[in-house]
């Protein structure tokens, strides 16, 4: 079934040396996966607990400001919960209190721990139990840190993920769970392609709304859709169900390999898998070569941001004919990112946390043709001559799987392509 | 714990960011986890900033709280020296590292760096952005400026644009030419543009021009007391404020310069017939304390509107706004609840809002007009053009800003004229706005129709009269964008005759009783 891919190259990156500095980092912290996770799971309100920072991260995170209420809201520390004038567990449960009346469609309440929070050791989990117990059946109340010192960007989702897999029913059976939040229609298509395949049942972590049932076990295997759910592969390999390693689901040929990982497992002969595949790949081959053109020959430099980083060079390398010149992730676990690394051609400096004025420094050497790096950095790096794509964008768009695969490709291109058409160069 | 949706403004530190990122040579290490570099694009995407602010966080992680964590602070300190070789150095805590009690200053002092380094002392969890800013220049200019012999010739200093301020560019610009015709010469712009050098320099002029009173009175203050240097007290915001402002200058510095006023075009703008159909419109004004002041001013002495309600964000205002409140004959709306901005301003509901770029989502969802006037600033607030809003050129930006949402003169009558026209009707909103769907499609008659329905279950509540099914009719024949004041005219009047019940003859009486 795999007989239409290129062969892997003669030299992965996997056992490549992995450059680790310490110094600034210039990254988001978990809270930021509030943003697309209050709209992925339509029953649930994410309460931070934390101070204005918090709440202002999350205001110009969203950036373009959705100012209908949304399912988020921060529970601001004020001076009286930090001298220990006011019980913090008491001002939580009232707060709570005033959130859940005035939001009578809430079945689940994440309490996300914070920087503040963290530090001054406020016992999330404690009043998670608690709450859960005042609200029972009605609201299940549970509790994960989103906060700075602990998590970067993405890890926010895992660490959401990785919360809700302790209370998922135990099941004998023998079911594959997809985890990490997908647009919708990447959803479907994926959820599509696996049903025309055989391949069942099928659960998703995180399920829309708390009514869909997902219960785990030792019969259970999953498959990751986001490269940053590590905590989550261990919470639910702590249940007992078994991870499907893979390449991630970007690009044609990633797409195919994560498939026919799952169609291995599921025992699902080549001549189905192909006949399922067979157009969907040829579309995304097509639709990659149609947007690609740009990138051809064009090298291509990482700044750590959201650890789509790994996947996305490799998808880039094999299907765009771009050459990265680095590739940086805030984190790399080989179990998650290893099967990515094997098909990603030597070369790169592989990178792993950031001192962001040395790579910077490195960035300007290496006069890469496109640089993928965070908001702050974006603008600079621009007026600098770089040609710059948010990395931001590929966690907010639909990119998965093979009917994106083009959209990717062309995410990418965009920059070089406007770049060559605008005629009046900045000063 | 204060439960918040949306916030008006950052933390402290953010305003001390505004300070820095407004400076050129000055440079901010901030004791602070990773997370905390999302300030950095307020800047760099906001305000489209080419450069990265001259910010070095600390950014510890959770490993680091057991074990040096002030060590790392020093680190940063030193390699932020050695990499920028800043004139100074201003070093404080965010939220998170103010509760691990660092010390940034005590720290930074004991470097020996050859350079002023000058600790912040920002409360994060009982002050906010405009304090910070404030607060972070005030320190600048305690720290730096010394008392100097006078400049030969009249000159002042600027103080108070910031980075990230609500068209503090434009206004920089309009106001040093407006003091240059004056004869009068800038000495040193502050924070914004200035280095600490500069900063060093500003005893030297005679008085101080105060344009953002919410992040420069404090130094304004220490200037007038230790440098002998007054400040003025009108902000030029708006004709009559601008005409204030210029006797204001002319009295500290004695210039009689004749000053050529053909630019301000809003005053006959405002004069001209066209402009009638503002006269009395009801609105809504909220904001930062500063632009709201002058917002009231203009809207009832410059456009003939009418105060509905005002109030402003920053309780650092707070007497200010209730003084201008009670001289409007309204009550003043002191918050920083979004959730409570909204419900003022449904239950008011004027025919335009002034306010922030969260009014204008209160406005959108509520279907009423909305001008910014102040900040929380979004992308939108940093145009491309020339467009401040002192001085006459920000009179006349101003003005144009306002009735821009409006629906225009005429086509206001015709819309009462012909509200059957399938594609001319009060729901398809102003003809000169693109993007509007026609009738029966779409989002607007359903958001109309959604206003309606939220006041039809209020007006039910309490000793509110019933509306009769055939007055209920007739106020739908009444354009979108007035039928709220009515609705809320009729049921204010039938309350006050003790009428139970609403038909189509009270109807008429309110609107003969409100007459105007």
């Amino acid at each position: 079934m795999t007989e239409l891919m290129p062969p892997p190259p003669a030299t992965g990156c996997r056992t490549s040396p992995v450059l680790k500095q310490r110094g600034q980092r210039e990254v988001f912290c978990g809270l930021t996966g509030i943003i697309w996770l209050h709209r992925k799971i339509q029953d649930a309100f994410f309460l931070v607990v934390g101070s204005r920072t918090c709440a202002h991260l999350l205001q110009s995170a969203a950036g373009v400001m959705i100012f209908a209420e949304p399912r988020f809201g921060t529970a601001i520390l004020e001076e009286a919960d930090l001298a220990g004038l006011k019980d913090a567990q008491a001002e939580l449960d009232r707060t709570v209190e005033e959130l859940l009346a005035r939001r009578p469609d809430i079945r689940q309440l994440f309490l996300v721990g914070s920087c503040p929070s963290e530090v001054i050791k406020l016992d999330l989990n404690r009043a998670a139990e608690r709450l859960t117990q005042t609200y029972a059946p009605k609201v299940r109340v549970l509790e994960y840190s989103g906060s700075g010192i602990e998590t970067t960007f993405t890890q926010g989702e895992d660490a959401c993920l990785a919360a809700m897999v302790p209370v998922l029913p135990k099941t004998d059976a023998r079911e594959l769970i997809v985890v990490g939040a997908l647009p919708d229609v990447v959803e479907d298509q994926m959820v599509a392609l696996l049903t025309d395949l055989g391949i069942g049942p099928l659960r998703i972590l995180p399920a829309r709304t708390i009514e869909d049932e997902i219960a785990v076990g030792p019969n259970t295997v999953f498959a990751l859709t986001q490269p940053f759910l590590g905590d989550t592969h261990a919470a639910l390999s702590r249940r007992g169900a078994r991870h499907i390693a893979a390449p991630f689901p970007f690009g044609e040929e990633g797409t195919t390999a994560w498939l026919s990982a799952i169609a291995e497992e599921f025992n699902i002969s080549c001549e189905v898998f192909d006949r399922v595949t067979e157009a969907p790949r040829r579309r995304a081959r097509h639709a990659i070569g149609q947007a690609a053109a740009p990138l051809n020959d064009k090298s291509v430099f990482f700044f750590p941001d959201s650890q789509l980083e790994i996947p996305l060079a490799r998808f880039l390398s094999r299907e765009c004919g771009m050459t990265a010149l680095e590739v940086g992730s805030p984190y790399i676990h080989d179990a998650l990112h290893g099967p990515d690394l094997d098909l990603l051609p030597a070369g790169p400096q592989i990178s792993e946390g950031q001192d962001v004025d040395l790579q910077l420094d490195r960035c300007r050497a290496a006069h890469p043709d496109l640089t993928v790096c965070g908001l702050g950095l974006a603008n600079p790096l621009e007026a600098e001559g770089f040609a710059t794509k948010w990395a931001i964008e590929l966690v907010f768009t639909p990119v998965h799987f093979y009917e994106q695969a083009g959209d990717l490709a062309a995410l990418f291109a965009r920059p070089l392509r406007r770049k060559s058409i605008l005629k009046v160069a900045a000063e | 714990m204060k439960l918040t949706v949306w916030t008006y403004e950052g933390p402290p530190h953010v305003g001390a960011m505004r300070v820095a990122t407004g400076m050129k040579k000055l440079h901010y290490v901030l004791h602070a986890p990773q997370g905390d570099t999302y300030a950095d694009l307020l800047f760099t995407m906001i305000e489209r900033r080419d450069h990265r602010p001259p910010v070095t966080y600390t950014t510890f992680q959770a490993r680091d709280l057991g074990a040096d964590t002030a060590g790392l602070f020093k680190q940063a300190c030193q390699d932020a020296y050695d990499r920028f070789q800043p004139e100074a150095i201003i070093v404080g805590a965010s939220c998170t590292a103010e509760l691990i009690q660092d010390d940034p200053g005590g720290l930074a002092e004991t470097m020996g760096l050859p350079i002023p380094v000058i600790p912040l002392e920002l409360p994060s969890y009982q002050r906010k952005e405009n304090f910070g800013a404030d607060e972070t220049f005030f320190q600048l200019v305690k720290h730096l400026a010394k008392p100097q012999a006078k400049t030969e010739r009249v000159s002042c200093n600027i103080i108070g644009p910031t980075a990230l301020g609500f068209r503090h560019r434009d206004d920089v610009a309009e106001i040093t030419n407006l003091l240059f015709e004056l004869g009068i010469e800038v000495n040193v712009t502050a924070p914004m543009g200035s280095t600490p050098s500069d900063i060093v320099q500003m005893g030297k002029a005679h008085f101080n021009v105060l344009l953002y009173p919410e992040t420069g009175e404090t130094a304004a203050r220490y200037c007038e007391k230790e440098f002998d240097q007054p400040y003025t007290k009108t902000v030029p915001i708006g004709a009559g404020a601008t005409q204030d402002f210029i006797a204001e200058i002319r009295a500290l510095s004695g210039s009689t310069a004749p000053l050529d006023s053909q630019a301000l075009r809003q005053t006959w703008w405002s004069r001209s017939v066209d402009s009638t159909y503002l006269t009395g419109k009801r609105v809504f004004i909220f904001g930062d304390g500063t632009h709201v002041k002058a917002a009231a001013r203009i809207a009832r002495d410059e456009m003939g509107f009418e105060v509905a309600g005002l109030g402003c964000y920053n309780r650092e205002y707070a007497r200010d706004i209730r003084t201008i409140a009670k001289e409007f004959g309204v009550e003043a709306l002191i918050t920083d609840d979004y959730l409570l901005v909204e419900k003022t301003i449904e239950a008011l509901q004027p025919e335009m809002i002034l306010g922030t770029q969260m009014e204008r989502h209160i406005g959108k969802r509520l279907g009423i007009p909305c001008a910014v006037i102040s900040a929380p600033v979004h992308v939108q607030d940093f145009p491309a053009r020339y467009s401040p809003q002192m001085g006459f050129e920000g009179a006349n930006v101003i003005f144009d800003t306002w009735i821009h949402p409006l629906v225009m003169g005429l086509e206001e009558h015709l819309l009462h004229m012909f509200r059957e026209d399938f594609e001319f009707n009060d729901a398809a909103g102003p003809s000169h706005h693109g993007g509007h769907q026609p009738a029966g499609i779409g989002s607007n008659q359903l958001r109309v129709a959604a206003t309606e329905e939220q006041s039809a279950v209020l007006s039910t509540g309490g000793d509110v009269a019933i509306w009769l099914a055939e007055a209920e009719k007739e106020l739908k024949k009444i354009p979108f964008f007035v039928r709220g004041k009515a609705r809320r005219n009729t049921e204010t009047y039938a309350t006050s005759q003790g009428l139970s019940e609403i038909s189509v003859d009270t109807l008429y009486e309110a609107k003969a009783f409100y007459a105007r």
